[in-house]
């Protein structure tokens, strides 16, 4: 097994404590709430003050409320459309990893067409066939990276495949399952790892164009992304309201490219710095 | 006059680590000398040194004086002085040809640079020196190479144009670091009996670089010993392998004798 | 390279076909049928089926595909379900506003990633290489929307110098005031594209930085800057060169978000409200056109590519090794 060497790594603590907050942010609000979200006694868009620590919202909601709820969200769409890009990419991949000449051929041309499809348009696509729902921009971001992790599932098995210590356990007779789970898997997750982070950040970047765009989660499910939308329409009476849930979502992706820099860095810390 | 003259050299790093500590040597016009070291012992640094190509962060002090008819030192002076002596006076063949070529570049273009800067040809001469140049590295089909791209063409093939793009500006010392270590075995000595020639007809001096024993003793007597950075032992090598002073240089030896012994052995005699 | 060209524009073909079918067959899993989009609550059977005459989905599912293959090779896209007016006609000025302001904001991009990614690399290790890095690294998290946001409350709002949307009336007859119209918007893509582009020039700078036939010419006597035109500029540009294709795609699709933060009339408003108003013909014909663009781009994209980088050539497996 591979041991991973021992490195402090800067990007890693500070991406980590970031998105713990957010993490643990999202948590409370199912729990507690500044403010429910049917409240509208706040008066339509205050300015922040003591009771309302970042004003209301143009129904006179208050606003740290729906942002909270908005971690949620974020978080949602982001833990499960990895998982949903993981499962498929990664199945894939393994096959076209494991695949020879045409079909191999014919699964790489495959992929990279999806690749080549922006994202968005294909979140857009399966939106417009499902209608807009969280579970649509789910599916349809996660079908979308479904196709990078595959391809980089693909790249990795390869080169392990190459390699002479799996003919040398195939000369021994050990099976081909168990070779993916003693020598395959274990020396592709670090990569892998790190790019679930990254796509992660990209997730929910989609997610919030989607409903920024309308097509995403309907109201009441406030995602970052429609709190943007709403607020556009007011911005010179409460920019508050347009500039937090952009901010959190930069500080969302960051933490997570952060993450991802740190990973590469603790796997190998004599690699160059993050390029 | 010698064409290279190091005194004391020292080569520290921007944490104030030093790297090649009081390093001398001398080579005679026509000379060879042959320093054997290992990663890290500081032995690229000093060829580096010779010409001023150090990397940024590294900083040298002492005396690199290079050339015999028009000595100059190499510390401490400005590129312009320096890009003059590059190729002319004395030049470098790395180890590793894929990498010290330009991958998008074909082997033709990239000796003619040199050519054109060095001998002013152009056109038509300049083609034909490109092929006498690849000939004279005893390259089979000249033009083919010549209109090839470095991974097309084999390893051997690759260093031995290498080595004609240092050859192109006619100098007086070639320095060769690790020349042969990326070749496959039955290429290494091909290339350094080619190496080997080239350095006598054109009575050129050379500064020959190895971990390897064996090889640096294929091409020259005198030789210096290089461990972190500072030399241990000098002189002839056959003397030296008789009589190693430093503990280092004894464990190489040692180490050089038990493969000489084996192959004695399979050869079935002493 | 003839072989490969062949072989490449064979694969655009099937992948654009692929393309199609896909198109097709999502849009038609969509629960409820087209028609309803036509009617009103409480129809009744007489109307329904007059409907589903209009809109053809009455056929049987095989003669809708038919239709819809021989409609695409001829651009035609039928009538909008929602506005009756025809498609094609529609893409076709919309685009008009759409691939200008793609177009634009990527040379935009460029033209800022190029010197700022050469001055991260050659100053990487000063303070502000660092700061250049960082910055770069940040925008690729920040949502492109939001940027328009801010942009149109400092300029538009606050400063009240610039539009905060929409385009004049008389479109590109108006070129000045069209330009006007387009600084926010092609600021707003350019930022977040300089950012991603401004990552690749400097790791292709840096790679060619450190690399060994820089080391080699000038070791031949060439001087650095000799040594950069005639190595490094080449090595570097091929690794960006690597990713416009894809980068220009995704310019593309910042410019369909931003048209909706800033009202234009291009055709990701038109997809936008096609979607949220189930207008079929609109959508097929909007995402077709999008997915040849993508296509199209990626092929000539690939091609640029294989001229420029020989090694690629013998390695014609799937992609890259």
């Amino acid at each position: 097994m591979k041991t991973v060497k021992a490195h402090r790594s800067w990007s890693l603590i500070i991406g980590l404590a970031i998105i713990s907050t957010i993490i643990l942010v999202a948590l409370i609000s199912w729990l507690w709430l500044p403010y429910s979200l049917d409240n509208t006694d706040g008066g339509r868009l205050s300015q922040p003050s003591a009771t309302h620590w970042l004003g209301t919202d143009k129904l006179g909601r208050d606003l740290v409320s729906r942002l909270m709820v908005g971690a949620r969200i974020a978080l949602t769409v982001g833990f499960s459309a990895v998982l949903i890009a993981g499962v498929v990419g990664l199945t894939l991949g393994m096959a076209a990893g494991f695949a020879q000449k045409w079909l191999d051929e014919s699964l790489s041309a495959l992929l990279d067409i999806l690749i080549a499809f922006p994202t968005l348009l294909l979140a857009m696509l399966i939106v417009a066939a499902r209608g807009s729902s969280l579970t649509s921009a789910i599916f349809a971001i996660g079908f979308g990276m479904s196709a990078i992790i595959a391809r980089l599932t693909r790249l990795l098995v390869k080169r392990v495949l190459s390699k002479d210590f799996i003919t040398a356990s195939r000369a021994s007779g050990t099976s081909w399952p168990r070779i993916i789970a003693l020598h395959v898997l274990p020396n592709i997750w670090p990569t892998l790892i790190v790019s679930f982070a990254l796509q992660f950040g990209l997730a929910g970047l989609a997610e919030a164009s989607l409903s920024y765009l309308g097509l995403g989660a309907p109201p009441p499910n406030a995602s970052w992304g429609s709190l943007l939308q709403e607020a556009q329409a007011t911005v010179m009476t409460s920019p508050i309201a347009a500039i937090a849930p952009g901010l959190l979502l930069v500080a969302l992706v960051i933490s997570v490219n952060l993450i991802a820099d740190g990973l590469r860095e603790v796997a190998d810390p004599t690699l160059r710095r993050a390029r | 006059m010698n064409i290279l003259e190091i005194r004391n050299l020292t080569i520290t790093t921007s944490a104030n680590v030093k790297v090649v500590s009081d390093v001398s040597l001398l080579i005679a016009p026509g000379a060879r000398l042959g320093v054997i070291g290992e990663s890290g012992s500081g032995k690229s640094l000093t060829a580096l040194a010779c010409i001023g190509l150090l990397p940024s962060q590294l900083s040298a002090t002492g005396s690199v004086i290079l050339g015999d008819i028009n000595p100059q030192e190499i510390i401490g002076v400005s590129d312009k002085v320096l890009n003059s002596i590059r190729g002319r006076v004395a030049s470098i063949v790395f180890q590793e040809p894929i990498t010290a070529l330009d991958p998008l570049m074909k082997i033709g273009r990239q000796l003619a640079e040199p050519l054109r800067r060095h001998q002013g040809l152009s056109g038509d001469a300049l083609e034909k020196a490109i092929i006498q140049a690849l000939e004279e590295v005893r390259i089979n089909n000249p033009s083919r190479i010549a209109t090839s791209f470095p991974h097309q063409i084999s390893g051997g093939e690759r260093q031995r144009a290498a080595i004609a793009m240092a050859l192109a500006c006619k100098p007086s010392l070639l320095i060769a670091d690790e020349p042969t270590t990326a070749l496959d075995v039955t290429v290494q000595s091909e290339v350094l009996a080619l190496l080997d020639s080239i350095v006598s007809e054109r009575n050129m001096a050379l500064l020959f670089i190895s971990h390897d024993l064996a090889v640096v003793g294929q091409i020259t007597d005198n030789v210096i010993v290089l461990k972190d950075g500072a030399i241990v032992e000098s002189g002839l090598l056959r003397e030296i392998m008789k009589k190693p002073t430093h503990p280092y240089t004894q464990d190489l030896v040692k180490n050089a004798l038990i493969l000489d012994d084996a192959l004695d052995i399979a050869k079935g005699g002493a | 390279m003839r072989k490969y060209v062949i072989r490449r524009l064979a694969f655009l073909l099937v992948s654009l076909a692929l393309a199609s079918v896909t198109l097709f067959v999502l849009l038609r899993i969509m629960p409820g049928d087209p028609a309803n989009a036509l009617l009103p609550v409480g129809a009744t059977p007489e109307q329904i089926t007059a409907a589903q005459h209009q809109v053809g989905s009455d056929l049987p599912l095989i003669v809708q595909f038919l239709h819809w293959i021989r409609d695409l090779s001829t651009f035609h896209f039928g009538t909008s379900i929602i506005s009756s007016y025809s498609v094609g006609p529609e893409i076709a000025s919309r685009l008009s506003l759409t691939v200008p302001l793609t177009l634009i904001a990527f040379v935009v991009a460029v033209a800022i990633a190029i010197p700022l990614g050469f001055i991260a690399a050659f100053k990487a290790k000063t303070w502000y290489g660092a700061l250049l890095n960082g910055f770069s690294q940040l925008g690729i998290a920040i949502p492109v929307f939001w940027v328009g946001v801010i942009f149109i409350f400092i300029f538009a709002l606050k400063m009240m110098i610039l539009p905060s949307g929409g385009i004049p009336p008389e479109g590109w007859a108006n070129f000045p005031g069209m330009l006007k119209y387009l600084i926010l918007p092609v600021a707003t893509i350019a930022l977040v594209m300089s950012s991603s582009l401004t990552r690749y020039v400097r790791s292709a700078t840096l790679d060619v930085l450190g690399s060994d036939y820089l080391r080699t010419s000038r070791s031949l006597g060439s001087t650095f800057t000799q040594a950069m035109v005639r190595h490094g500029l080449r090595n570097a540009a091929a690794p960006v060169i690597s990713i416009v294709g894809i980068e220009l795609a995704t310019t593309f699709v910042g410019a369909v978000v931003v048209e909706s933060v800033f009202a234009l009339p291009g055709l990701g408003s038109l997809l936008v409200r096609a979607i949220a108003q189930h207008d079929y013909p609109v959508i097929q014909g909007v995402l077709f056109i999008s997915t040849f663009a993508v296509l199209i781009i990626g092929f000539f994209a690939d091609l640029i590519q294989r001229l420029v980088d020989p090694r690629l050539i013998t390695n014609l497996s799937g992609g890259l090794k």
